[in-house]
């Protein structure tokens, strides 16, 4: 990564044009050119460095139900439990965490009320509560990830 | 050639947009006009493409149209989910000053679940590796003082599963 790898990564991060030629517009800023902007981002996201370049959606706005959830699972049935709960399309990320509630996973369904049907389902299927974590409050999320 | 607007309490996004949603999940083309690839794609007008994701943008369904970067890719490997248990008199306060933090990628209210979960702030901190996480743990809890009844970091060790987000259809 070079300098202007770092500015695009900086200034992508915060926003992009909604007009006919914005990788131009911003690649102006950058003091580069459209061609080049466009050939960078390729390859930071074919290497990676980039998870995703396009409109970031905002799923509960957009009438879709979202949660956190988390278990507390024994050792000896982590991986079968895991796999149950996976199964379930809903379940967008599932991580293994280092505490007592050491599986955590994000839930997102097309309608609010779904939250609790898939809850209930994770719940009679394991056998194991869960605890649902919505939330409540949203602070300023930056977002701006400086490298 | 625009179609009608008409959004409701119930649906706040119509066809059309959902159709541009779907298009859009995977990213924005990557050619000089983007904008104007994806409405040949979708058969619409160019500036009723673009119309709608300014709407969308301006009532919050679309958070912003821009670059998520790969945190781990990047060098930041010590994420940790930082939870702390601070008033709730306090929290719309605190919670708008820890969020504001540039290591400081989320920032949520989330409700506690007593006895065994008291606490009521996430905060996902990053950093190169764990001890600077704990650093900025530190930096977190001297903000917050003695508003700050309890804290734990939980690390991730291991990612069960990670699927995008399947939106409204």
């Amino acid at each position: 990564m070079d300098q202007l790898d770092r500015d695009i990564i900086n200034t992508l991060q915060q926003g992009f044009p909604i007009c006919e030629q914005p990788y131009a517009e911003v690649a102006a800023r950058l003091g580069s050119s459209e061609e080049e902007l466009l050939a960078r981002l390729r390859r930071l996201l074919d290497e990676g460095l980039l998870s995703r370049f396009g409109p970031m959606y905002h799923a509960e706005r957009m009438g879709g139900g979202l949660t956190l959830a988390a278990m507390s699972i024994p050792e000896k049935v982590f991986e079968p439990v895991s796999e149950q709960v996976n199964r379930h399309p809903e379940v967008a990320h599932n991580y293994q965490r280092d505490h007592t509630l050491n599986m955590w996973f994000v839930l997102a369904t097309e309608t609010p009320g779904q939250i609790d049907e898939v809850i209930a389902e994770i719940e009679q299927e394991t056998g194991y509560p869960v605890y649902n974590m919505p939330k409540e409050h949203e602070f300023f999320i930056g977002l701006r990830f400086a490298v | 050639m625009n179609a009608p607007l008409q959004p409701t309490r119930h649906a706040p996004i119509d066809t059309l947009d959902r159709q541009i949603i779907q298009a859009t999940q995977a990213g924005l083309p990557l050619t000089p006009r983007p904008y104007h690839q994806l409405a040949a794609h979708l058969g619409l007008e160019p500036e009723e493409v673009m119309r709608r994701l300014q709407r969308m943008q301006q009532r919050g369904i679309i958070r912003r149209i821009g670059a998520v970067p790969n945190h781990y890719a990047l060098g930041y490997r010590g994420n940790g989910m930082s939870v702390w248990d601070v008033p709730d008199e306090r929290i719309a306060q605190l919670g708008r000053r820890i969020g504001e933090l540039d290591f400081v990628s989320h920032c949520y209210q989330r409700p506690r679940h007593l006895p065994d979960w008291p606490y009521n702030l996430f905060a996902m901190v990053h950093g190169h590796d764990r001890d600077e996480v704990r650093d900025k743990v530190s930096i977190i809890a001297g903000l917050l003082g003695a508003d700050n009844r309890g804290h734990q970091i939980l690390f991730s060790t291991r990612i069960l599963k990670k699927s995008g987000l399947r939106l409204p259809t």
